[in-house]
């Protein structure tokens, strides 16, 4: 029974100390037992996997090479996308900067707010993203409408929830000696509070952007327009060439966003 | 001019900058507004809204607490088991890809070539790959799982390299000058640097997962958001009310235990 010994060592001078006990045995065993319940659950069954898996690469097969002649139609689709994602950011990060100082337990003394909003910020995160799209096509509409208002409410969830952490870990020094001064609460947050969290903010906001033309991708799946609408249509055709064409697309959007975003974020934030 | 006035006066003046960061973004937010389409949003959709919060406000009882294949809680507890799993599976996947594209391991041409291949593992959408699944699998929560497993390669070998290149090597230095062998250097100088982070990593992507997770329904490859389309599609407002709730509610707590249980790893 060495395992559940604890172990001691004796010092030379005659100093007897424990060895702390590490607690990975219990945390492998509590993860594999998690792991054979879900095995049953899922029926995943990796037999199955290694037999079929060449299945796998027929439709990645199917793709090479893209139908470049599709190019021309994705333009005006991808545009979508981006405008959606762009209009849901801009807006969802303005937003978020008020809801932020109302959530924050240090700017509001008034802690029933504060417990309000932060928990209308959490409701608003757990909503996944394709749910709230499904939910806006049957209120707008479909089309791009209704795709920027489910990256507006991601996004005022996302960067509202990173803000107000960032409130509440600022340093209070200057806002309380604007307070003392005679400023409001309000004015003191202006002048005291903005300028410091304000690169953070807008990394997180430029960021946040960056994931949204990701995500606003297959926000098409579900009507909500761009180019994800013509991802599922090329799928329902089973027209892979085009699909190839689609992802190559993305791949190549996706990837000058990040650079660029990446760029403004070191450079001048 | 008291020395207050002189520091005011000594404040960097940006107006010009100032002006040329507000006209690009107006322009950017000009251009996006042309995106925004009312043709289609009809007092139909005023109604439905109204349909949906009813339904959210008085949830399908019966659903959330049936405890058979059917109920709320059993879907619940698939979605779950399909992060999980797809978790696990993600992470074995993504270590060995993070270690060969750390440019503090191998050659940088090679690192170099397997981001460029997690870019385009990222790119592609979760739909796609529960497509190409099916194919494998067959429609279910395997497929699924299998799907979560490779949409969470990208960010977790991402961030498992940002660690990896973090690696402190002065530790691996001291142990080999006391005379430590290879595995003992791996055994004692980069597990424990990498095991706790790793971990963190993880449990953080399962959170992500357990979302993402709910829109695998749409492909068909199980977990609570097949049931969640089908009742929208019928209109069946109480039964999305019911399944909604209970996705938040299984949502919030997960989140709670994460953050919890990573905070406890992070601090030690």
């Amino acid at each position: 029974m060495n395992i559940l010994r604890a172990k001691s060592i004796t010092l030379p001078n005659g100093k007897v100390v424990p060895v702390k006990r590490s607690k990975t045995p219990v945390i492998i065993l509590a993860l594999l037992i998690c792991c054979y319940y879900s095995v049953q659950i899922t029926g995943f069954d990796l037999q199955v996997l290694v037999k079929r898996i060449n299945q796998f690469w027929v439709i990645l097969a199917d793709m090479i090479p893209p139908n470049w002649n599709y190019l021309n139609k994705l333009w005006q689709p991808l545009f979508d996308t981006i405008k959606m994602s762009l209009l849901g950011s801009i807006l969802g990060s303005v937003l978020a900067l008020p809801l932020a100082y109302f959530a924050s337990s240090n700017m509001r003394k008034n802690q029933t707010v504060v417990v309000v909003t932060k928990f209308i910020l959490s409701l608003l995160r757990t909503l996944p993203t394709l749910v709230a799209a499904l939910i806006a096509t049957f209120i707008f509409g479909i089309g791009t409408m209704a795709g920027t208002v489910a990256i507006f409410i991601f996004t005022i969830a996302y960067v509202g929830k990173l803000l107000y952490e960032q409130i509440e870990n600022a340093d209070l020094k200057a806002f309380e000696a604007m307070q003392s001064m005679g400023h409001s609460t309000f004015s003191a947050f202006r002048f005291a509070i903005i300028p410091q969290i304000l690169p953070n903010y807008l990394s997180n906001a430029i960021f946040c952007f960056e994931g949204n033309v990701r995500y606003a991708a297959i926000l098409g799946y579900v009507g909500a327009g761009g180019i994800g609408l013509m991802l599922n249509e090329s799928l329902g055709w089973r027209n892979y060439a085009n699909v190839g064409m689609i992802l190559l697309l993305l791949a190549v959007t996706v990837f000058i966003i990040e650079t660029i975003s990446e760029t403004i974020r070191k450079k001048f934030l | 001019m008291n020395i207050i006035e002189k520091h005011l006066l000594n404040e960097p003046k940006r107006t010009v900058q100032n002006v040329i960061t507000a006209v690009i973004v107006i322009i950017f937010l000009m251009w996006s507004l042309t995106a925004v389409d009312l043709s289609n949003f009809t007092s139909n959709g005023v109604a439905i809204a109204k349909n949906i919060l009813h339904g959210i406000v008085t949830p399908n009882t019966d659903l959330l607490f049936t405890f058979n294949t059917n109920g709320v809680p059993y879907l619940l507890l698939e979605t779950v088991a399909i992060a999980f799993l797809g978790t696990i599976v993600g992470t074995i996947l993504a270590i060995p890809l993070a270690f060969l594209s750390a440019s503090n391991i191998v050659p940088k041409p090679v690192a170099f070539i397997i981001r460029l291949f997690l870019i385009f593992v990222r790119t592609i959408p979760a739909i796609v790959y529960g497509l190409m699944f099916i194919r494998v699998t067959g429609p279910g929560p395997f497929a699924g799982v299998m799907t979560m497993a490779l949409v969470s390669i990208g960010m977790l070998s991402k961030l498992f390299v940002d660690i990896i290149e973090d690696l402190e090597v002065n530790i691996l230095e001291s142990l080999e000058s006391i005379g430590c062998t290879p595995f003992e250097k791996i055994r004692y100088g980069i597990i424990p640097q990498l095991f706790a982070m790793f971990i963190s990593v993880a449990i953080y992507r399962f959170d992500m997962n357990l979302r993402d997770a709910a829109i695998l329904g749409l492909v068909g490859a199980g977990g609570i958001g097949a049931p969640l389309i089908f009742a929208m599609n019928a209109y069946k407002w109480s039964e999305v009310g019911s399944i909604l709730i209970g996705l938040m509610v299984l949502i919030l707590i997960v989140e709670f235990l994460s953050n919890k249980i990573r905070n406890k790893i992070v601090r030690g």
